[in-house]
């Protein structure tokens, strides 16, 4: 049956062309500033073209060692970050999917209540910060975090939907537990861990509070760039250049490079994040 | 030939078990300790709200400190700040929910009447990149647009003051800096549940003569009446957890005073002026009107005879 193309349907077409420039139309402005000559910019923002081209901002931006090294700190916490969390995920989720362990209801339970009751910011403010002593160590990127809850049902979820019959043939074939979890379920669950590894490495990339309350010594490419929104003063910086003459960087072109460059992993990863990402929410239904 | 094996099982006595089990044990223990400490300490730091803890007091044994009753939750109810928080916590927050609840319905509505499926394609996958970009970068992005002789000032050739008036324009300018991130995300979970209704309705309703108005009216919008309603009701167990990152991000010294909300409250007050009991108070009071709010619009929920949500 084919269906007849109205007038109508050209309308929609022409709102949601509309919709698309309002959502593309800030990326670009900011990509376009990036590599704009800094003063020229000055003048005026809007810009979806740079009208004078440079790259002064991106190389500002990659030989200065504060923000190289945020970059390698972001880097770092990310991939570790992104490591631990998905082993330790992978390995609960498996002993809270087997229905006969002993203490699979209790540990569901206590698990799933703290996605609901939090002690809040200033309890655990404390605890990080006075008890466990974690200020300015790069630990407290990785450990207060380690776990999503969310993320440990789906993949209990994920593999309460694989046959049972697997893990009790590898039992016959005298495989102890943790051995059915690697060589057995581990290979079955890529999607679901992908899906996973995925939300555990946005979340860490994108992080920024972490660092604004726990380790301000230990700044990441989101904290710098928080940093220098909030220069108070919008000076001019006289980068000296060994072999042409000086060359002017503002805070508001590096502002914008460094943007760029820490939304250019998220871009990068983009064709994965839409094919896990609608899994993941769909697969999040808790089952019992 | 089951049951008989879950009926032994009950004979087995526990320290066998824990023997059988010990590598389940081992997969699952260390996870519990961590449990323990990062999530189920800090809830007992909620006796905090009830003590006076100040960096002064850390030393002295927990039964010695000073208790001082609802004197925290006093304090913070009587701060000057605190009226005018709440009403910026409230108007963010029903903001929210009223106007990103609709563009997002509204996004998906149009969207599902898309005629020319790659363009649809493209356009969803477009809409939801803002979701995965952090607010940091939002926030550069948006103060472009929004700042005097930003973008949009330069395209009108005047100046709106968007983000350099002190009233509830901010509340608007984040509300709608959030839509802008989060509508076309949020738009996913209608237009699953638009996939769900049968094509043999719309097929009916257009040999009755039906225009597409009426489709939408008639078939679309009680198709995903339910959806619509549990993500109202879950939103409503969050109204007072606007965040704080947000409007940390997208403040200035001049807008400050409308921006400001509960948990950046608790913030200033517990860890920006080391009273850590008027923070935890503040953070308490946040958390159980929120279960308050919770079981409330659940009991409504099975009420007007949705299912349960808790």
């Amino acid at each position: 049956m084919t269906k007849k193309v109205y007038k109508f349907d050209y309308v929609l077409l022409l709102v949601f062309a509309v919709i698309l420039i309002c959502t593309l139309y800030p990326f670009l402005n900011v990509l376009a500033i990036s590599l704009n000559d800094p003063v020229d910019t000055l003048r005026n923002i809007n810009m979806i073209v740079p009208r004078q081209f440079t790259l002064n901002n991106y190389q500002y931006v990659f030989t200065d060692s504060a923000l190289v090294s945020a970059s390698i700190m972001s880097v770092l916490r990310t991939v570790i970050g992104t490591v631990a969390s998905l082993f330790c995920t992978a390995m609960l989720g498996y002993a809270l999917s087997r229905k006969d362990y002993m203490f699979h209801r209790i540990l569901t339970v206590l698990f799933v209540i703290t996605m609901y009751v939090s002690g809040g910011m200033i309890p655990e403010y404390l605890l990080i910060m006075r008890t466990l002593k974690l200020s300015n160590n790069f630990l407290v990127y990785i450990l207060p975090g380690l776990i999503w809850v969310y993320n440990v049902i789906l993949v209990r979820s994920y593999i309460d939907g694989l046959p049972f019959a697997l893990q009790e043939a590898a039992k016959l074939d005298g495989a102890n537990d943790m051995q059915i979890w690697y060589m057995v379920i581990l290979p079955l669950c890529t999607p679901v861990l992908a899906t996973v590894a995925l939300y555990y490495a946005v979340g860490q990339w994108n992080s920024f509070m972490d660092t604004y309350l726990y380790a301000m010594d230990l700044p990441t490419l989101q904290f710098k760039l928080y940093e220098i929104m909030n220069q108070a003063t919008m000076k001019m910086d006289v980068h000296g250049d060994m072999t042409n003459a000086a060359t002017v960087v503002t805070p508001m072109s590096i502002r914008m490079a460094v943007t760029i460059v820490a939304t250019v992993p998220i871009v990068v990863v983009y064709p994965f994040l839409q094919k896990y990402f609608i899994s993941g929410m769909t697969l999040g239904s808790v089952k019992d | 030939m089951t049951k008989k094996a879950a009926h032994q099982t009950k004979k087995v006595p526990f320290f066998r078990r824990l023997a059988e089990q010990r590598w389940l044990l081992l997969m699952s223990m260390p996870f519990v300790v961590w449990l323990v400490i990062f999530k189920y300490v800090p809830l007992w730091g909620w006796t905090m709200a009830f003590q006076e803890v100040r960096p002064a007091t850390f030393k002295i044994p927990f039964l010695e400190r000073n208790f001082v009753g609802f004197n925290n939750f006093l304090e913070a109810f009587n701060d000057r700040l605190f009226a005018q928080t709440m009403i910026n916590t409230l108007g963010i927050s029903v903001l929210d929910i009223a106007l990103g609840t609709f563009a997002a319905i509204l996004f998906a509505v149009l969207l599902n009447e898309i005629y020319f499926m790659r363009f649809k394609k493209i356009t969803q996958t477009i809409s939801y990149l803002p979701h995965f970009v952090s607010w940091v970068i939002i926030s550069s992005i948006a103060k472009n647009v929004l700042n005097d002789r930003g973008v949009i000032d330069s395209l009108f050739n005047t100046n709106f003051k968007l983000l350099s008036t002190d009233s509830a324009i901010a509340w608007f300018v984040i509300v709608f800096v959030s839509i802008w991130k989060e509508c076309g995300w949020n738009a996913i979970i209608y237009l699953s549940s638009m996939a769900g209704i049968d094509p043999g309705l719309y097929e009916a309703a257009s040999i009755d003569g039906a225009n597409r108005a009426q489709r939408i009216w008639h078939i679309t919008l009680p198709g995903i009446r339910a959806t619509i309603i549990i993500l109202l009701i879950m939103s409503i167990g969050g109204a007072l957890n606007v965040g704080m990152e947000r409007q940390m991000l997208m403040s200035n010294n001049i807008i400050e005073n409308h921006t400001m909300v509960l948990s950046w409250f608790a913030y200033k007050r517990g860890i920006g002026k080391n009273n850590y009991g008027v923070g935890t108070a503040i953070g308490m009071f946040q958390s159980v009107i929120g279960i308050i709010l919770l079981l409330a619009a659940n009991k409504i929920a099975s009420k007007v005879g949705e299912d349960r949500l808790i």
